[in-house]
């Protein structure tokens, strides 16, 4: 499998998510934001941290960089795009998803472990999951609050298209175990195609047992044939 | 165009002391030389008053690379691993501006790691606010976390702990301690040295702009009624250009081309060019029309003066400059060539073609005022305290009321807006009584402390100099840390004082005294005077943050109780030591009584011995006993695994109010497996560790026979009472 971690000014989850691929035998490529052309990859990742320091609205300078046209095009042809964090709200500037992620309903910014359940492992992200299966995972943000009109919230729910919802330790999805104000606890969703996928959550930083868990490894195993 | 006496004092100099600026230019000085001076003769970048008492500390042995002088400290941690260190306060500009104080605060100490050629690997901070009551407090507060984790977690860096107090000494003087800690290849460290003649000074990394101007004339002063017109001498932070600035810093020094390099902290680009002038025995030259700016029109003074952050000033080798300025195009950051070095000895201003500044470097670094202030011996409290209602108290009451006090409360609502996760090296984040950090791709960690005692400094500073020392070495030994070395930060009010000069010396005495006999040097810190309001200063506020090596990553111990059925042992004496404890300030509202006393070679004896058993695999968990005293201790090392204890009456002390609340030093927990019971005991007698068994790890239960009986949830729940009610959540 081969990937490539798109790298903005700011990002700082870079490391960090390359790490974990390579741990799995992704052959990692590093792509500068500035670069015209995709290396060819199975899997592309918009990593977390503060692209273009946030400023105007997190992820929407990166969204109009010159190697973000690749990857929407990429992404529209079908490629496997994963956006975490900073990354998910680039996705969602740049129009691969849709909604908003506004700021946390709390006004502060939150880093913790939470809890999510699989709600679907129908997909190429999350099939070595255990459907209903709870993971501990961590968020690090300040603007997770994920929003969106009525009709595709519907669409959202009817499709599948929400694979992990936060929840407590027992996997009861409720508000006391949402973390940021997200619409019905959503901590991830696909687009229509489920190859592109935005979550708040980090999986790459549950991916040593001897810092926390592994409960994020699963993820990048799916994705390997 | 001479300077008027009015000028002089706006800057903050004394009228004897631009005599002396006088005598060293042969001439009067212009306003822009003024300026330059009051920069460098201040108290903050010149320690004119603590100089002479700071040369006393020890702050060398075999695994100091670099001790106090440069920009932060470098110690060996084998294996071509170094560590760069230093902890910085930013406590007036956090007071005037809560946000942009604490995150430029989190920015400069990050700069001064990197600068010396280390990736910054982790950040902690201490820091102090008035009483909660206050009305200033909770803003002040909201403001300095949001800016540290502003700054850091947009940067990248964990924030991986710290302290956070409440006294109402700081009402209106709150302390912001940064602390950062950096990776480096100990053959890799860059100094800020300047070596060779007509070799190219660049500016790099953001643009000047008139902030922070006077700055650190502004932290070497006291606060008064006004002190809110002071604002526009707050920088501001851009926590984005720092990445950008650390990512370029790092990929230039992969290759030689850097001779040396200076950030521009306080005092901009003034102490940064003369700092590596003087250091080289060189002079430099400027050309101010180079210098970037962020506005139009900006006078030379302006420039000299700003501090703008995330600024460095580079000097090159010959050649390098093409190369060097890709790598800063790449990251979209300045890079100009704005002078050169020079063999003058002096430093020179030019702009528009004109000659506006020449000073001998030596004038304004090796001549800066030294002073030995006068101080007077403090009067370290004697008494003991007498509690007439004392056995009166339930120790299930006492026990509630500390764990439900501001200073005794979960931490976690502040820390929980600090990613402490970023970079995954974290193994143990904020909470226990160190952080611990991997060695990236190492099978090695360092542990990180940071500690201070303000209530047994203020009662006896040579005592609480020496038990800071101390409690920060039990913190780094408790996770199975071997203490290496420190840093610190001084915090007190006007050295014009005798009283507080007293404090001073007396605090610096202890951290000597400590730190000689435990081998645990001193390589870097930074002195905060002026920690005072219409004459009302502080209390005396020495932070220590004490960095330890953790050879082997399956070594590493947590507070975690871990299976029912352990026993846990206290090692070291118990007295019952009352005075200045939590129990007697949470239960009677009493402040009083000598501090704990210090004996350092039981300190030593006790400390080696726990290390010894956590090397050998005897200990499954451990805390040091500190504020609270045992029973505190006991409870929070419950409440982090969710296992309760069932607690032994002591055999001896008949007072239990004591043995289980007094604050007596150099005491642990280890959690042992009964199976090992004899083998520890041996090897604690063998070294004449005192011990004994305090309690047994068994289900949910929190318990004392007859005396208290609580569930884990309702330790959880009297923690979490306080912070809850003061942010109003229900």
């Amino acid at each position: 499998m081969k990937s490539s971690v798109i790298v903005f000014p700011g990002s700082n989850c870079d490391r960090d998510i390359a790490i974990a691929l390579e741990k799995l035998q992704f052959k990692n490529s590093m792509v500068w934001h500035k670069e015209t052309e995709l290396p060819k990859s199975d899997l592309i990742v918009l990593p977390g941290g503060f692209s273009y320091g946030d400023y105007l609205r997190s992820g929407a300078i990166a969204a109009k960089s010159n190697i973000l046209s690749e990857v929407v095009d990429a992404g529209k042809k079908g490629a496997l795009v994963l956006g975490i964090c900073n990354g998910f709200q680039i996705l969602i500037e740049c129009g691969l998803l849709k909604g908003a992620l506004l700021r946390n309903s709390g006004l502060k910014f939150i880093s913790k472990d939470i809890f999510v359940k699989v709600i679907s492992n129908k997909n190429k992200f999350f099939n070595k999951y255990q459907s209903e299966e709870v993971l501990k995972l961590n968020i690090a943000h300040n603007e997770g609050n994920y929003f969106t009109n009525k009709e595709h919230l519907k669409e959202l729910e009817d499709n599948d298209l929400i694979p992990i919802k936060y929840c407590n330790e027992k996997g009861e999805i409720d508000s006391n175990s949402n973390p940021n104000g997200s619409i019905n606890n959503i901590a991830g969703i696909f687009n229509n195609n489920k190859n592109i996928l935005g979550m708040m959550p980090h999986p790459e930083r549950m991916s040593d047992k001897l810092l926390s868990s592994e409960d994020g490894l699963p993820l990048f195993l799916s994705l390997i044939n | 165009m001479s300077v008027t006496n009015d000028q002089i004092k706006l800057h903050g100099l004394k009228l004897e002391e631009y005599k002396k600026i006088k005598d060293l230019l042969g001439r009067e000085s212009n306003l822009l030389e003024l300026g330059i001076f009051s920069a460098m003769w201040n108290e903050h970048c010149s320690y004119k008053s603590s100089r002479i008492h700071l040369k006393k500390l020890p702050t060398k042995n075999e695994i100091v690379i670099q001790g106090p002088g440069e920009n932060a400290g470098v110690i060996d941690i084998g294996d071509d691993d170094a560590i760069v260190f230093k902890i910085e306060s930013h406590n007036h500009p956090s007071f005037i501006e809560p946000y942009q104080g604490a995150a430029t605060g989190v920015g400069g100490i990050l700069r001064d790691v990197f600068t010396m050629g280390a990736r910054p690997i982790a950040l902690m901070n201490s820091i102090h606010f008035g009483s909660p009551e206050n009305s200033k407090t909770q803003n002040l507060l909201n403001g300095v976390v949001s800016g540290i984790g502003g700054y850091g977690n947009s940067v990248g860096i964990p924030t991986v702990g710290g302290e956070i107090k409440f006294n109402s000494t700081y009402n209106e003087n709150i302390l912001v301690n940064a602390m950062a800690i950096g990776h480096a290849n100990k053959n890799k460290i860059f100094y800020s040295k300047a070596k060779g003649i007509n070799k190219s000074v660049v500016y790099v990394g953001s643009k000047t702009g008139r902030d922070g101007i006077h700055g650190a004339t502004m932290a070497s002063a006291e606060f008064d009624e006004n002190s809110d017109e002071k604002k526009p001498t707050v920088q501001v932070g851009d926590p984005f250009t720092e990445k950008l600035l650390l990512e370029a810093c790092l990929e230039l020094m992969k290759d030689n081309s850097i001779i040396s390099i200076q950030d521009m902290g306080a005092a901009g680009l003034t102490s940064s060019s003369v700092e590596m002038a003087s250091k080289g025995k060189l002079g430099i030259e400027l050309d101010l029309n180079k210098v970037p700016c962020r506005e139009k029109n900006m006078t030379p003074y302006e420039m000299m003066l700003s501090e703008s952050q995330e600024r460095m000033l580079l000097i090159l080798e010959d050649d390098k400059e093409k190369e060097a300025k890709k790598i800063f195009d790449k990251w979209d950051l300045d890079f100009v060539v704005i002078g050169k070095t020079t063999d003058t000895n002096r430093l020179i201003l030019n702009y528009d073609n004109k000659k506006v500044a020449d000073i001998p470097i030596k004038a304004l670094a090796d001549k800066a005022p030294v002073y030995d202030r006068s101080w007077s011996k403090s009067k370290p409290i004697k008494n003991k305290v007498k509690v007439k209602d004392l056995k009166k108290i339930k120790i299930e009451d006492a026990l509630i009321k500390i764990l439900s006090s501001p200073n005794h409360s979960n931490k976690n609502w502040i820390t929980d807006q600090y990613d402490q996760i970023v970079m995954c090296d974290t193994i143990q984040k904020s909470g226990g009584d160190s952080a611990v950090i991997r060695i990236h791709k190492k099978d090695k960690a360092i542990a990180v402390s940071v500690d201070s005692s303000a209530n047994y400094c203020k009662a006896d500073p040579k005592v609480g100099g020496k038990q800071i020392v101390c409690e920060n070495w039990r913190n780094l030994i408790s996770v199975g840390a071997k203490p290496l070395a420190i840093t610190n930060c001084l915090n007190f009010g006007n050295p014009e004082k005798k009283e507080v000069m007293g404090e001073f010396v007396e605090c610096l005495e202890g951290i000597k005294e400590a730190c000689e006999f435990l081998n645990y040097p001193i390589v870097s810190g930074n002195v905060s005077f002026y920690n005072e309001t219409n004459s009302k200063s502080i209390y005396p506020t020495p932070v220590i943050g004490g960095v330890g090596v953790i050879e082997n990553l399956k070594k590493v111990i947590d507070i975690n109780t871990k299976k029912t059925g352990n026993l846990i042992l206290i090692i070291g004496k118990t007295i019952g030591h009352l005075d200045q404890s939590a129990f007697l300030q949470e239960n009677f509202s009493i402040f009083d009584g000598p501090p704990p006393e210090i004996n350092l070679t039981n300190e030593k004896n006790n400390g080696l011995a726990v290390l010894k058993l956590i090397k050998d695999n005897l200990v499954q968990s451990a805390h040091d006993i500190s504020s609270g005293g045992i029973l505190v201790s006991l409870a929070e090392m419950s409440m982090f695994s969710g296992l309760g204890l069932k607690i032994f009456k002591p055999k001896k002390l008949t007072n239990h109010i004591e043995y289980f609340f007094g604050e007596d030093q150099g005491r642990y927990l280890i959690e042992i497996s009964p199976n090992n019971k004899s083998k520890v005991e041996n090897i604690l007698k063998k070294n004449n560790v005192f011990f004994d068994h305090v309690a047994e790890v068994q289900n949910d239960t929190f318990e004392i026979e007859k005396v208290l009986n609580l569930k884990i949830k309702d330790l959880h729940f009297y923690n979490n009472q306080w912070y809850k009610k003061y942010n109003g959540i229900n």
